[in-house]
């Protein structure tokens, strides 16, 4: 299914032209079919995304996603700033987890120039990523089930986001829009007790999943509102190109922190939970034991952080040579790749963003068709998209 | 005239029996009210209960602790302008709050608070109960069309197919409740909803424990169906506000979605006390026919008076606990009146209890008669409000045709399964 | 006790004494009237049911005032309550605008009307020439055991049938059919 009307998003007679139907012109309240505008303003789309439904009764006969209220043109901006200007817009896509946003970025740029980060912002930057990780999937979780009528938990991860925000600001100063790391390393040193802060995290985090896993994994409706809703297979999910949790939910172990090692994850032990069903239960679990994998990794990375500088040998104006660069990461929605081309000077030709939430959004129409608008709503959370990085 | 409104005080049957018209006019009034001003309590007690248990304080800003946010959300949504959408139809509209809020509110006429603590007792009182309340979806329904908008049409076809499905099931597990009144000396059962307490009452037990477990299913398919009912979570599939934004009254505003509501409310209090009454012994104190002895009755009469006075007790440590700046002064000075209010409404209760301690018929025996059967209907059906509280904070929303399925597949079939038990185990022990 | 609960008393045993029975009959009778003719007047589908709604419960209402509590309870459960719900739920799918402009009577209402004079002529006739048929007087039934009586009559008592239990047994086997048929009807595969 094609956005085919991303330009012209107010034009409801021409976005609705891929649902088939027979005769635009029929008044709305007849007795077959609805179409129905959820969104932009709709407390379930997450932000201002719209989707056009074509409903029988409550039974979805398909969706058109109507994207772009919140379009900024980052990538065009990218082309009038310098690399390091650039450098804070990205974190403006995904602001739920602008740590990782800003990972890639710096790692593509790195990687254009041939630098490398030294040792000690490597460990800096895992522990940062992963703690924004675990923060994204816990506004993922309080969304997702606020979504499905379950007001309680989103009070519980608020709660407990909180305090990976706290470790932000104590290191950068700021909570949701970082800006952490630089080209070449990281800006600032850690500072005193970071190491005790996010041990203490760890060990305050461990009861509350299980807090939340008592409140939902076996509740029975949350059962009956997440199994075998939403479902995709692994084959129909690699020809979206969907990527990250819902990829893995569908049973394909993929994860490129194991697939194309990037920053120094191959240093660290852990697990790529998969799911078997691919429905949202199961990405619910990946996502619930990913939390777990990543408080793993953030033990291993806070116990083995070495001294050394946290700034490669980057020259004052960053002035990569002519040439392009695909670097991607695993955000915690999926794949977050960076395509840059450089002309050799201090701004990029062309810089382009793969964003995970907006090639995982294709995968809407497949998993909803056929469904309830109940389960839309569901299936939206669970694909769990930023309409900043959406639109961007 | 004096003497005619004199009268009724003695009386032992309620106002619409004894044909008087005064007290019952003074009765609706009494229970309008008193419905109000428990839903505006109801509303602070969902949002602080709520809060708590999601880690949070509610509102704390309009008068002590909140107290007196109800009166700030009831004065704006007055305030506010009503807006009726164009294409809206304008007097359907316009009147379909209305429809709800009459039904939930007529529906008092017949609850028994007490043995003559009621506006009328209805030879079919229950099934009045059950009629009216059924009435209420009307309201939801003609909304939902009148809005002339999908989400709020949606809303309202939920709703609809919801509440005539649970009302089959809830209806059955009446029935059974009314099959046990039969088990009477007289051996005639009673719809009446006053007849339905005196027959638990004769047969010593609540009907939640008779027949064990017999009793209880058809309580917990009741409990289950009144939830669904009244369009509460998990089961508020017509107003779910992820889904349809806020269901059947998106395009209301201002007062007249405050009367939807003040319904609503009405309502999850009216269902409750249909589940008070025909299991949970209704206005009964516990145990009336084991701890018979004038003495047991003395300290059961203490209860309305101690409660009030553990609350003022509870106001009063908050008075204490508030910080000593002077910002807190007004808010110190309003909790300090408010818990005086509830202390003395605890002594003047105390003082009740120990001048009528005695069972005869003079008036300030038959106050605080009527006051200890008021006060224990009023602390049962307060139980499920909590209860509905509870629900709503713990539970994801069930999607549509899972309450379907739930409603037809397995409360219905158990109803019925329930309802014939009862019949065959009455008819064997009687 | 008093007098004046004792006369209470005494007016609640000889059946209900009617305070306002003429005012409160011609106020149903009035709305019942009015609203069954909206019901046909209209154009808009939803507020015929809506005048309809009014029309039920006014004749629940005079139901009540004829001593029969059971029957104006279940008219208020069946009729107003579960039917009238079912109807809107319908017509609230129907194309209202389109319906509301097409024109609402068909060439046989000459017919309709004929009928409905006939059936008031046969109400006419019945009123006039069964004078000696209905009583003087409002009949004092007894309140308080309605329910009672009627469960009698449907269902018997002690051991034998009651009066209707053949006729309401047969109904209730007629709409069993009905809904059977509905259901096969709808249903494809069953």
């Amino acid at each position: 299914m094609s956005i085919s009307e991303k330009g012209n998003p107010n034009a409801l007679a021409n976005a609705v032209s891929n649902l088939d139907l027979d005769t635009p012109e029929k008044p709305y309240l007849d007795s077959n079919e609805l179409i129905i505008n959820m969104g932009p303003q709709h407390p379930a789309t997450h932000g201002v995304l719209r989707v056009i439904l074509k409903l029988d009764g409550e039974k979805v006969l398909g969706t058109e996603c109507v994207i772009g209220y919140l379009h900024r043109g980052v990538e065009k901006i990218a082309e009038n700033r310098t690399y390091t200007m650039f450098n804070p817009y990205v974190d403006r896509m995904d602001y739920c987890a602008a740590v990782s946003n800003g990972l890639g970025y710096c790692e593509a740029v790195e990687k254009l120039m041939n630098v490398e980060a030294p040792a000690r912002a490597q460990y800096i930057r895992v522990i940062l990523t992963e703690l924004n990780r675990i923060a994204s999937h816990q506004l993922w979780l309080g969304t997702h089930a606020l979504d499905i009528g379950a007001m309680t938990p989103l009070f519980y991860t608020f709660r407990d986001r909180e305090e990976i925000l706290k470790i932000f600001e104590r290191y950068c100063g700021a909570r949701l829009t970082t800006h952490a790391f630089r080209i070449g390393g990281c800006q600032y040193e850690t500072y005193a007790g970071f190491e005790k802060d996010v041990t203490n995290f760890l060990s305050f985090f461990a009861p509350k999943i299980d807090e939340y896993e008592a409140l939902l994994t076996t509740n029975r409706i949350w059962l009956e509102r997440t199994k075998n809703v939403g479902v995709i297979s692994a084959a129909d999910a690699i020809a979206l190109g969907v990527t990250g949790p819902v990829l893995r939910a569908s049973g394909v172990k993929w994860d490129l922190r194991k697939a194309q090692p990037y920053a120094n994850y191959s240093k660290f032990d852990f697990e790529i939970p998969i799911g078997e069903n691919g429905d949202t239960y199961d990405r619910y679990l990946v996502r619930m034991e990913e939390m777990r994998q990543s408080m793993r990794i953030i033990e291993q990375a806070v116990g083995g952080i070495p001294e050394g500088p946290i700034m490669g040998k980057v020259p004052k104006v960053i002035k990569p040579p002519v040439g392009e660069i695909y670097h991607s990461i695993e955000a915690p929605k999926g794949e977050l790749g960076y395509f840059i081309v450089s002309d050799g000077s201090t701004q990029p030709y062309r810089l382009r963003v793969r964003p995970p939430s907006f090639v995982n959004l294709q995968a809407l129409d497949i998993m909803v068709r056929g469904l309830l608008i109940a389960d839309v709503v569901a299936v939206i959370g669970t694909i769990d998209i930023v309409l900043g990085e959406v639109d961007r | 005239m004096p003497n005619f409104v004199m009268s009724y005080l003695g009386s032992t049957v309620t106002p619409g029996q004894a044909g008087n018209q005064f007290w019952a006019l003074m009765y609706v009034l009494i229970i309008f009210a008193g419905v109000s001003v428990a839903v505006m309590a109801m509303n602070w007690l969902e949002r602080k209960a709520l809060a708590h248990f999601q880690i949070r304080l509610g509102p704390m800003r309009v008068g002590p602790h909140g107290l007196l946010q109800p009166f700030a959300d009831a004065l704006k949504l007055m305030l506010k302008e009503d807006i009726i959408p164009t294409e809206a139809d304008q007097f359907v509209f316009w009147v379909a709050p209305l429809i709800g809020l009459l039904a939930s509110f007529t529906v008092y006429t017949v609850i028994p608070f007490g043995p003559s603590q009621a506006v009328s007792d209805m030879n079919i009182g229950i099934l009045f109960m059950l009629g009216v309340s059924s009435l209420a979806v009307l309201g939801i329904v003609v909304a939902g069309w009148a809005s002339n908008s999908h989400y709020p049409l949606i809303g309202a076809l939920r709703s609809s197919a919801q509440m005539v499905s649970y009302e089959v099931a809830m209806g059955l597990a009446v029935v059974s409740a009314v099959l046990m009144t039969s088990m009477n000396a007289s051996g005639t059962g009673t719809l009446s909803m006053i007849g339905i307490v005196q027959a638990q009452q004769q047969q010593g037990i609540w009907f939640i424990f008779k027949f064990f477990p017999l009793g209880f299913i058809a309580f917990a398919i009741f409990a289950i169906a009144m939830v669904a009912e009244t369009n509460r979570a998990p089961f508020d599939m017509a107003e779910a506000e992820s889904e349809l934004t806020a269901g059947y009254h998106t395009e209301y505003s201002g007062l007249r979605w405050s009367l939807f509501m003040l319904a609503e409310y009405a309502a999850m209090i009216a269902v409750s006390s249909i589940a008070v009454t025909l299991w949970l012994g209704g206005w009964m104190r516990p145990f009336p026919n084991l701890l018979q002895a004038p003495a047991w009755e003395f300290i059961f009469s203490l209860f309305p008076g101690l409660t009030f006075a553990g609350l003022a007790a509870i106001a009063f440590i908050g008075t204490a606990r508030m910080p000593a700046q002077s910002f807190f002064r007004v808010q110190r000075i309003g909790l300090a009146v408010f818990a005086a209010l509830l202390g003395f409404i605890a002594l003047l209760l105390l003082v009740i209890a120990v001048a009528g301690r005695t069972a005869d018929t003079s008036v300030a025996a038959r106050f605080r008669e009527g006051i200890d059967y008021v006060y224990w209907f009023v602390l049962k059906v307060a139980v499920f409000m909590y209860l509905f509280i509870w629900y709503r904070a713990t539970w994801p929303r069930y999607r549509f045709d899972q309450l379907m399925r739930i409603g037809w597949k397995v409360m219905l079939p158990i109803a019925l399964g329930v309802l014939m038990l009862t019949a065959i185990v009455g008819v064997i022990v009687s | 006790m008093n007098p004046a609960l004792n006369s209470a008393a005494a007016t609640m045993n000889t059946g209900m004494a009617p305070v306002a029975t003429p005012w409160f009959f011609y106020a149903l009778a009035g709305a019942a009237l009015i609203s069954a003719l909206f019901v046909i007047t209209r154009r808009n589908a939803v507020h015929s049911a809506l005048a309809l709604i009014v029309t039920l419960l006014s004749v629940a209402g005079l139901y009540l005032m004829l001593y029969a509590p059971f029957v104006a309870g279940v008219q208020i459960i069946v009729y107003a309550g579960g039917i009238m719900v079912l109807f809107l739920f319908v017509i609230m799918l129907v194309n209202v605008e389109r319906s509301s402009k097409e024109r609402q009577f068909n060439r046989i209402w000459p017919v309709g009307l004929a009928a409905a004079c006939a059936l008031m002529a046969l109400f006419v006739s019945a009123l006039v020439k069964g004078r000696a048929l209905f009583p003087e007087r409002l009949v004092k039934l007894s309140e308080g055991t309605n329910t009672q009586d009627i469960a009698k009559a449907l269902y018997g008592d002690a051991g034998r049938m009651g009066q209707y239990t053949f006729a309401f047994e047969i109904a209730s086997l007629l709409l069993l059919v009905a809904i059977l048929g509905a259901v096969i009807m709808t249903k494809k595969k069953i």
